[in-house]
C-alpha cells in the first residue's frame, strides 16, 4: 500500500527567549487503512508530530505530503480544505460546540464542506450514531451527554466527512477503562470498515498495543518502530 | 449558512450576556432617535412658523413698489423649475386707507387668489366675510380693522401721498397670525390692484415656494444667473432674510449629528467590545472549527453576523423606544392651551437612515472581533486544551 500521509526530515523549533528544538529529522509514513500508535512519554514530541501529520502545526524544516500533497505549497484556505475533506480529529477534550446538538455537532465538517446537508449525509449520521450507541441521545445538547457518550459524538464527527486518516491525540485519556475499550472497538470498526487510515498518539503502551504498527517517540526522534 | 448559524448559536448560549448588550445598544438608538426627531420637530416648528406663510423666494423690482419689467418670461421660466413647488404674483402698492380723517398706511397687495392662498393660507385666516366678491373688494387684516373700526361692506377710500386712488369695498376680514401683516396689508385681486395703481398689466413681484425650503438660498442664486443677474430685478430669499434663525437652525442641526454620531460611536464601541471578548469566550469552538477546515472568512464572518444580529435588534428596539419617549415627551409637554409644544413628527426618511447606518456600523463592529478571531491558531487552543 501507498502512504496516504508522509513526513521527510521534519524539525520543529518551537522559537522565544531560548529555541527549544522538539522534533528532529523525523521519517516517517503511514500506509493507506493502516491503524497506528504513536507512543512516548509526556513532552516526548509526540502531539506536535501529530498536530503537524494534521497540518494544525508547521514543520520548522521538512516535507508533510497528504495524499500526493505537499502541504507547504498550499495556501491557508486550501490547507483548511484539505483538513476538511482528508482528515478527522479526535482530541483528548472532545471540542464539541456547547452550543448545538449531538447530530449538529457531527453534521458541522459537512457543512464546512458543501454548505448545507443533504438528505444523504442525514443518513449517513443516523448510522454513525448507530455505529456509536448513541441514536437514542443524538438530540440532546453536546452539554447534556456523559463524557464518553460526547467524546463517541466527536468520533461521529470525525467520521462524517469520510475521510481518508483519523488522527486521534489521547483520545481516551479522560475516559474510564470500559468506555476505553468500546471506543477503541469503534475504531478498529471503522478501520475494517471503510479502510481510514488511523494514528493515534497515546502514552499507555496496553492501548498501543492494539495497534498494528507502534511508533515510539523519544526526544524529538523516532525511538522505536513497530509493525506487527 | 453555517457562519449564520453559529452566530445565531452563540448569541442565544449567551442569553443574558446578548439580552443586556442589545437593551445597551437600543438605549442609545433610542436617544439617537429622541433626540433626533425632537430637533428636527422643533427645527419644523421653528420654520413653519417663520416661513411657513411666507414666499421663500420673492423677485421684485430693484426699486420698491416698481413694476418687473418681462415679468411673464421669469415666470414662464421659474414654472418650468422642478425644485418649485408655487409661484404667485402680485401687485402690490403702498397707500392709505381709511373712513373720513382716519387713515393708515397700508400695503395694497393684488393677489391671484388661488395662487396666494397656497402661500398664505389666506382662505384659510378669513374669520368673517369672504373672498373678494367682485372688482373693488377688499380683505382688511384684523389689527387694521380694529383700529380703523371697519364693518364688513363698509366703503374706504385708498389715498397716494396726495392723492386720491379709488374707494374700496370691505368684503372680509383676515387674520393671518402676525400682528405687522394684519395691520399692514390689505389683500384683493391683481386686476382691482393694477387698475388702482395703474399699473397696466404689470406685477411687482413674483413670489415663490419650493419643495425644499432650505435650498431656497441656493435656487435663489441659480434665479439671478437664469435671469442674467439684471440690476433692475433683486431676488431675496427667506433664509436671507432670517440669518439669525438659519445659523440657530444650522447649529441646532449640527448639535443632532454630533449626538448622532457619537451615540454611533458608543453603539460601536459596545458591541466590537462584547464581541472581542465573545472571541476569547468562544476560542475554543473557533479552533475546533479551523481544526475541521472551517476558513478563516468564514470564522470572521460569525463575529461580523453576531454584530448585525445586535445592531439589528438593538436598533428596532431603540428606535419603538425612541419614538414612544417621544411621543411620551409630546404628549408631557402643552403650551398651557392644551395643544402640544411640539408636533409629534416623525420623520422616516431619518428613522430609515439610523437604522440602516446603526444596522451596518454594528456588523463592521464585528469586523474588529473578526479580525481577532482570523489570528487565532487552532493548535494553541488544542494545545492549551
Amino acid at each position: 500500500m501507498d502512504n496516504i500521509i508522509e513526513l521527510r526530515k521534519v524539525d520543529k523549533i518551537y522559537s522565544g527567549a531560548v529555541d527549544t528544538q522538539v522534533l528532529f529529522g523525523i521519517d516517517l509514513g503511514f500506509e493507506e487503512g493502516s491503524f497506528n500508535s504513536i507512543i512516548g512519554q509526556s513532552g516526548s514530541g509526540k502531539s506536535t508530530l501529530l498536530n503537524i501529520l494534521g497540518i494544525l502545526d508547521v514543520p520548522t524544516h521538512g516535507e508533510v505530503n497528504i495524499n500526493g500533497n505537499r502541504t507547504d505549497t498550499l495556501d491557508k484556505n486550501r490547507l483548511a480544505e484539505l483538513r476538511n475533506e482528508m482528515i478527522g480529529f479526535v482530541f483528548q477534550f472532545h471540542y464539541l460546540l456547547p452550543e448545538f446538538t449531538a447530530l449538529e455537532n457531527v453534521l458541522i465538517p459537512c457543512r464546512i464542506r458543501k454548505g448545507r446537508v443533504d438528505e444523504e449525509t442525514r443518513r449517513q449520521a443516523g448510522e454513525l450514531f448507530e455505529m456509536v450507541g448513541l441514536s437514542k441521545v443524538k438530540n440532546n445538547m453536546a452539554t447534556k451527554m456523559s463524557g464518553g457518550q460526547q467524546q463517541r459524538t466527536a468520533i461521529a464527527r470525525s467520521l462524517i466527512n469520510k475521510p481518508k486518516i483519523i488522527l486521534a491525540d489521547e483520545p481516551t485519556g479522560n475516559l474510564d477503562s470500559d468506555t476505553t475499550a468500546t471506543i477503541y472497538k469503534i475504531f478498529r470498526k471503522i478501520n475494517q470498515q471503510y479502510g481510514t487510515t488511523f494514528i493515534i498518539v497515546t502514552h499507555d503502551r496496553k492501548i498501543a498495543e492494539e495497534a498494528d504498527r507502534i511508533v515510539e517517540v523519544k526526544d524529538g526522534r523516532i525511538e522505536m518502530d513497530i509493525r506487527k | 449558512m453555517l457562519p449564520f448559524t453559529i452566530a445565531a448559536r452563540f448569541l442565544r448560549s449567551a442569553k443574558s450576556q446578548t439580552v443586556l448588550i442589545i437593551i445597551g445598544i437600543a438605549i442609545a438608538i433610542s436617544v439617537q432617535i429622541f433626540v433626533g426627531s425632537l430637533l428636527a420637530s422643533l427645527q419644523k416648528g421653528l420654520v413653519e412658523k417663520t416661513a411657513g406663510n411666507l414666499p421663500h423666494i420673492t423677485i421684485s423690482a430693484a426699486i420698491d413698489g416698481n413694476a418687473i419689467t418681462g415679468w411673464r418670461d421669469i415666470v414662464d421660466s421659474v414654472e418650468d423649475d422642478d425644485s418649485i413647488e408655487i409661484v404667485s404674483v402680485s401687485a402690490d402698492s403702498n397707500a392709505f386707507m381709511g373712513i373720513g380723517d382716519n387713515n393708515k398706511p397700508i400695503l395694497l397687495r393684488g393677489f391671484v387668489f388661488d395662487d396666494a392662498d397656497r402661500i398664505y393660507g389666506i382662505g384659510e385666516s378669513i374669520y368673517e366675510g369672504d373672498i373678494n366678491q367682485e372688482r373693488g373688494d377688499v380683505l382688511v387684516g384684523k389689527e387694521l380693522a380694529e383700529e380703523l373700526d371697519i364693518k364688513l361692506g363698509d366703503y374706504l377710500a385708498l389715498t397716494a401721498p396726495g392723492d386720491i386712488v379709488g374707494q374700496v369695498r370691505v368684503s372680509g376680514f383676515f387674520d393671518l397670525g402676525v400682528a405687522n401683516l394684519n395691520e399692514l396689508w390689505v389683500i384683493t385681486d391683481l386686476e382691482t390692484s393694477q387698475e388702482l395703481f395703474g399699473f397696466g398689466d404689470a406685477v411687482t413681484s413674483i413670489e415663490l415656494d419650493l419643495y425644499e425650503i432650505f435650498e431656497a438660498d441656493a435656487i435663489a442664486l441659480d434665479i439671478e444667473d437664469m435671469l442674467g443677474n439684471p440690476s433692475s430685478i433683486k431676488v431675496e430669499n427667506w433664509k436671507g432674510q432670517n440669518d439669525d434663525l438659519v445659523s440657530g437652525l444650522d447649529g441646532q442641526r449640527m448639535s443632532s449629528v454630533i449626538i448622532r454620531v457619537a451615540i454611533l460611536a458608543s453603539v460601536v464601541i459596545a458591541i466590537a467590545s462584547i464581541l472581542v471578548i465573545s472571541v476569547l469566550q468562544k476560542s475554543k469552538q473557533l479552533g475546533i472549527l479551523k481544526a475541521m477546515g472551517i476558513k478563516d472568512r468564514d470564522a470572521s464572518l460569525i463575529f461580523v453576523y453576531q454584530g448585525f444580529i445586535l445592531g439589528l435588534a438593538g436598533s428596532v428596539m431603540g428606535i419603538l423606544l425612541g419614538v414612544f419617549l417621544f411621543y411620551v415627551f409630546v404628549s408631557a409637554t402643552d403650551n398651557g392651551d392644551s395643544s402640544p409644544l411640539i408636533a409629534f413628527r416623525l420623520e422616516n426618511g431619518f428613522l430609515i437612515q439610523s437604522f440602516i447606518i446603526n444596522v451596518i456600523a454594528s456588523g463592521m463592529a464585528g469586523l474588529i472581533a473578526a479580525r481577532r478571531s482570523s489570528g487565532l491558531n487552532p493548535i494553541d487552543v488544542i494545545r492549551e486544551g
